[in-house]
């Protein structure tokens, strides 16, 4: 029998506030796993070359051609006012406290959260994680707790290294091609740059790696309990595009609520 | 004869897509005795695997009692869930290796997480096991480079390294051919000879099976239909146990009949 609307609204309110709680609750037992021992440090270490020194490669390189893109574009807007002084100082705020934390999460959400979600999916439609919970193994402490620790520690290094090769590419472009000055683009951007515009960078880039991690892992998580993913091999790549969009999304509304908050 | 696990008037239900209750088990009663097998059979959909998830606290029951050595651990959760679990060895159906491990690791995992033992003991005892399970060369194979059989053995011998009392096998021949479900069974046989646990077998392949079972639980519309010897089961006067047995034992119950 076909319900009728209402009764589907209230359905959808049902099943998002019973995927809320579970995505809380998948949270704190991610928390608790880190300090249950025996800790695995060798699979952090493991998952920190994964994440980090898997994605430098993708990191360079949106780093590099953003930094170029804002290098050209910031020239061309500030030479309007007769400010091109000011590129240094616009290229490195911009990356630092939005595009560096921003794109390096949207990067690595695309790169790492999706393998991390269908590794986890996988294990869980072919029993593996009903096979740890049977050997008394905790999963959460085995291989969930260990990847958010390695996302935490990974996600704000690459956005240190995006802010890097960013301001170098927009360097290159600026100085380089638009025949800036060196000293005026260095010194615009040691002037204007504070400790709390570093501080609003690395918060954001904290607070994404959190969403990555805990979206991407708890939808491979629970891949038999998200309503439409439908079973079997078809389910873990549903659920692997929707942690993708889900923990993408939460990313840019939280790059707004930071910022407003913040700023 | 003492339980090894009891079930009191436990129901256990799902919602449907149509927003109607599905009682998969409805009031169930039973009692499995230690030492001994006991086979849980039914069509699909009648609550087996369910059962198997309820004795290890992967699900939980809507009401009535799960009773384990005759201690009530219905709802029990967090470290006392883990330390009941250790009562149990599990295998599943599909095996359950976890692929990135190789059969060494696989095996030696439980001793790694849940023991003190040194590397050294560790690598003396899994090689022992493998041995024993006739996987001995095969240590630094990945579960995907395995036949079906063998994965069940190393799954078998993984389940087996912590010594639990109370072993639970979920479609143990599933997806294997008859000389593969044949070695399983002997092997299963030999384990249980030399372990002595309680074993609790869901299967569908029931002629292999009724040889190994000490007692039966047919279950049916979410109740316990029958409770008995496989020979109580096999000449039930239940017009659709009879079908049932006749689809699942083919010749031999109808071997059976000529005689």
């Amino acid at each position: 029998m076909k319900k009728n609307p209402v009764a589907r609204l209230g359905d959808t309110g049902l099943y998002v506030l019973t995927d809320l709680g579970r995505m809380a609750i998948y949270l704190m037992y991610a928390f608790r796993g880190t300090f249950r021992r025996p800790f695995r440090w060798k699979e952090v270490v493991l998952q920190i070359n994964f994440i980090g020194a898997g994605s430098l490669i993708v990191i360079f390189f949106t780093a590099l051609s953003t930094g170029m893109v804002l290098g050209l574009q910031g020239y061309y807007s500030l030479s309007k006012f007769g400010a091109e002084g000011m590129l240094g100082s616009a290229v490195a705020l911009t990356l630092i406290m939005e595009l560096g934390p921003v794109l390096t999460a949207l990067m690595v959400a695309g790169r790492v959260g999706s393998a991390m979600c269908a590794e986890i999916g996988i294990m869980r439609i072919s029993e593996q994680i009903d096979a740890l919970d049977c050997l008394a193994i905790d999963p959460f402490r085995y291989f969930i707790s260990p990847k958010f620790l390695a996302m935490l520690i990974s996600l704000p290094l690459l956005t240190a290294v995006f802010d890097v090769v960013g301001i170098i590419g927009g360097y290159i472009a600026g100085v380089g091609l638009m025949g800036v000055s060196p000293g005026s683009y260095i010194q615009g951007m040691q002037t204007s740059v504070t400790n709390h515009d570093i501080q609003l960078g690395v918060i954001k880039s904290f607070v994404f790696a959190l969403l990555v991690v805990w979206i991407c892992s708890a939808r491979g998580y629970f891949v038999g309990e998200i309503r439409g993913a439908g079973f079997g091999a078809k389910s873990v790549s549903r659920v692997t595009t929707q942690a993708v969009v889900f923990s993408s999304i939460s990313v840019l509304v939280f790059d707004y609520l930071l910022t407003a908050v913040l700023l | 004869m003492t339980a090894a696990i009891e079930f009191k008037k436990v129901v256990k239900s799902f919602t449907r897509k149509d927003d109607g209750i599905q009682y998969i088990l409805n009031g169930v009663d039973f009692s499995i005795p230690a030492g001994k097998t006991t086979v849980i059979a039914g069509g699909s959909g009648q609550g087996k695997s369910v059962t198997l998830k309820l004795i290890l606290g992967l699900m939980q029951v809507d009401s009535g009692r799960i009773f384990v050595h005759g201690q009530d651990v219905t709802g029990v959760r967090g470290k006392n869930l883990e330390q009941l679990r250790t009562e149990f060895g599990v295998l599943f159906q599909g095996s359950a290796l976890f692929d990135s491990l190789t059969v060494f690791e696989n095996v030696a995992l439980p001793l790694r997480e849940r023991t003190q033992k040194s590397e050294e003991e560790i690598r003396e005892q899994v090689m022992s096991t493998l041995a024993q399970f006739e996987l001995t060369g095969h240590d630094e194979k990945y579960p995907a480079q395995l036949s079906g059989g063998m994965q069940k053995r190393v799954g078998l011998a993984r389940a087996m390294q912590l010594k639990p009392s109370i072993m639970l096998f979920d479609e143990p021949t599933t997806g294997l051919d008859p000389v593969m479900s044949q070695e399983i069974y002997h092997l299963f046989a030999r384990t249980k000879a030399e372990f002595g646990f309680t074993s609790i077998i869901v299967s569908h392949d029931i002629p292999k099976i009724f040889n190994l079972a000490d007692q039966v639980i047919l279950l049916q519309n979410g109740e316990v239909d029958i409770f008995g010897s496989p020979e109580e089961i096999q000449w039930s006067e239940k017009p659709y146990i009879q079908e049932f047995v006749k689809k699942t034992m083919g010749d031999i119950y109808q071997s059976h009949l000529v005689e």
